[in-house]
């Protein structure tokens, strides 16, 4: 009976067919799966995140144990000199550079995600707040973000560090302050075009309260964006949390934050140029698959907003 | 276009406002200026004596009248430490600052345009990726790095290039082009994308259909179009350049405004300081109500809209 096969065949194929069509979850992982970008950066940015974390396991010294008799001993590739208690070398107090390195990993990998989370937190309440209220209240919210834009950011960083101290803290609040308001500005012009929608008349009908309509209706639209400026955020600030530290005005000695590696390799860096080069790789390495991740994370949760 | 005019220039006011007070208020944050300044095993009428010397015993909002009074009238007090006006340390050095800056928009603008028109045309190709490489790589590379590897080769191997002063031009090159490494990624995907805009657009399919010369096109038609938003982030970059010409100005040993910043906050010179954030707000201010202007100028959109 050809006829009776032909049909189920086709039966088959229909049902394959409805089983095939993915929901959004299913899709955005098979575009994760298939980027890339995100699976290097990703796989990247993890492998400094478990150096970070098991440092204290992994690391061959003592981030602060000094040996002079064991200055300056070049990487494990020197044929003359390099030897492989030190793979990396020692610094010029004869500390070993590798431990270091794994150290200031948590440094700015601390640094730059709390950097990040604390001044999306500000900045997204800051944008929704203008972008859902509109009127006086927006009209305040722009003048907050002029004012913003308008301060030199470093060098208010610069002095509220000589102010406060360069603790990791007061870092991470001060950076911070940095970097909120391209969130709120994302977020609020976000806030503008959403808040028209019917579910939201829908939820203000229902009573639902304004803290809450932000909470549940807004917050879940915006997300996304939220998300890839926070992990494109993160990485400039482990940049300038760099640069503070490469100044002076940072991480504090002896902390092992890799701007501090680079300022104290650098009187050296004429003999001795990986003292400068292992940091200022770790650093380019770190930010470049964070960048990375976040494109990444854009493509696959909103891929028609690239470009 | 007259009420547009006035709206801006009213929030830039209250902006340059704003950003005074907060320069002002900076390093005093830190409490106790006097006791600082007096030095550390000051005894407690010397302090008294300081605080009295440098009008710190004012009530904080008398200060402040007295400082921004001063620099409506160009005068910005006299620094703590060599004593000299501030006015006259800061007008010493901004050419530095000023001419590392606008070098820096030269380089990023001469290798981000052209990369940004190739990539736009041939979007996804291997010129497409190449420009997106080197975006990346400006993104990531920490400028502090980039500026010792500068001078490791073209400084200390290759001997082509001075690596610090600023006495020549050349003294400007690697400062420059380091500092313009990191504007660059902007402009050239700003670049970009403004011209696959316009190059989807009707009226470059219909000067195309005309059979005009493409690379006029491309020229005269399309960048005109794409390079508006350029303008608008031109200013704001410069303004963020001059703020952000601290690091650089240190390695290059530049004697710019940034390095100055920098020595008087080391020093807590807070007249030093709270003169330059505000100098450098205010010419980010003056910068974009500029580039609002002009933009409003060649767009006819905004200026009614």
């Amino acid at each position: 009976m050809p006829d009776a096969i032909q049909s189920r065949d086709i039966e088959d194929q229909v049902d394959e067919f409805e089983v095939a069509v993915p929901s959004p979850p299913e899709l955005m992982k098979r575009r994760a799966k298939s980027h890339r970008g995100f699976i290097i950066g990703g796989s990247v940015v993890i492998f400094f995140l478990l150096v970070a974390v098991f440092a204290p396991v992994l690391a061959p010294f003592d981030p602060y144990d000094q040996d002079l008799t064991r200055r300056l001993i070049p990487p494990v590739w020197d044929a003359a000199k390099g030897t492989w208690e030190h793979p990396f070398g020692t610094d010029a107090l004869g500390r070993d550079y590798l431990t270091r390195l794994m150290y200031g990993a948590q440094i700015s990998l601390m640094i730059g995600f709390f950097a990040a989370a604390v001044s999306a937190i500000v900045g997204s309440c800051i944008g929704m707040i203008g972008g859902y209220f509109g009127g006086r209240i927006d009209n305040f919210v722009m003048y907050l973000i002029n004012v913003k834009l308008a301060l030199p950011g470093l060098l208010v960083a610069l002095s509220l560090v000589s102010v406060f101290g360069g603790s990791i803290l007061a870092l991470i609040l001060i950076l911070s302050f940095l970097f909120w308001d391209r969130y709120a500005v994302v977020t609020r012009s976000v806030t503008q075009q959403i808040r028209v929608n019917d579910y939201i008349t829908a939820a203000q009908a229902l009573g639902t309260s304004r803290t809450r309509i932000i909470i549940s209706e807004v917050l879940p639209n915006v997300m996304n964006q939220i998300i890839v400026i926070a992990s494109l955020e993160m990485a400039v600030a482990i940049i300038v949390e760099a640069a503070l530290s490469f100044l002076g005005l940072g991480v504090q000695p002896p902390t092992p934050s890799w701007g501090l590696l680079l300022s104290e390799g650098r009187s050296y860096m004429f003999f001795m140029p990986y003292l400068i080069n292992f940091p200022g790789l770790a650093i380019f390495f770190l930010v470049i698959s964070i960048n990375m991740m976040g494109d990444g994370i854009r493509d696959i949760t909103a891929p028609e907003g690239r470009n | 276009m007259a009420k547009f005019l006035l709206h801006r220039l009213y929030i830039a006011i209250l902006v340059a406002i704003t950003v005074s007070v907060i320069a002002f208020g900076l390093l005093r944050l830190s409490g106790d200026l006097a006791a600082e300044l007096a030095g550390e095993d000051a005894s407690e009428e010397e302090i008294a004596l300081t605080a009295k010397q440098y009008g710190l015993d004012r009530p904080l909002y008398i200060q402040y009248f007295d400082w921004a009074g001063g620099a409506l009238t160009g005068d910005l007090g006299r620094s703590l430490f060599t004593n000299e006006p501030v006015v006259e340390m800061i007008f010493e050095r901004i050419g530095v600052t000023v001419k590392l800056a606008l070098y820096a928009i030269f380089v990023s603008l001469v290798v981000a345009i052209p990369l940004g028109v190739m990539a736009s045309v041939r979007p996804n190709t291997l010129i497409d990726r190449f420009s997106l490489g080197i975006a990346v790589f400006g993104q990531a590379i920490p400028n502090f790095y980039f500026a010792l590897l500068l001078i490791l080769l073209f400084g200390v191997k290759l001997r082509w290039l001075p690596i610090s002063g600023n006495d020549s031009f050349a003294h400007f090159i690697l400062p420059a082009f380091t500092l313009g490494l990191g504007a660059m990624p902007q402009f050239m995907r700003l670049t970009r994308s403004g011209m696959l805009d316009v190059l989807d657009s009707d009226f470059i399919r219909t000067a195309r259909a005309k059979g005009l010369n493409p690379r006029r096109v491309l020229f005269k038609h399309a960048l005109r179009n794409a390079v508006l938003p350029i303008v608008s982030l031109m200013a704001v970059v410069l303004g963020f350049l001059l703020g952000g010409t601290v690091i650089i100005e240190s390695i290059f040993a530049l004697n710019g405004v940034g390095f100055l910043a920098f020595e008087s906050i080391m020093r807590q010179d807070f007249p030093v300081v709270q003169s330059i954030v505000f100098i450098l707000s205010l010419s980010y201010i003056v910068l974009t109500l500029l580039s609002d202007l002009i933009n409003a100028q060649l767009d006819p959109r905004i200026r009614l809209g």
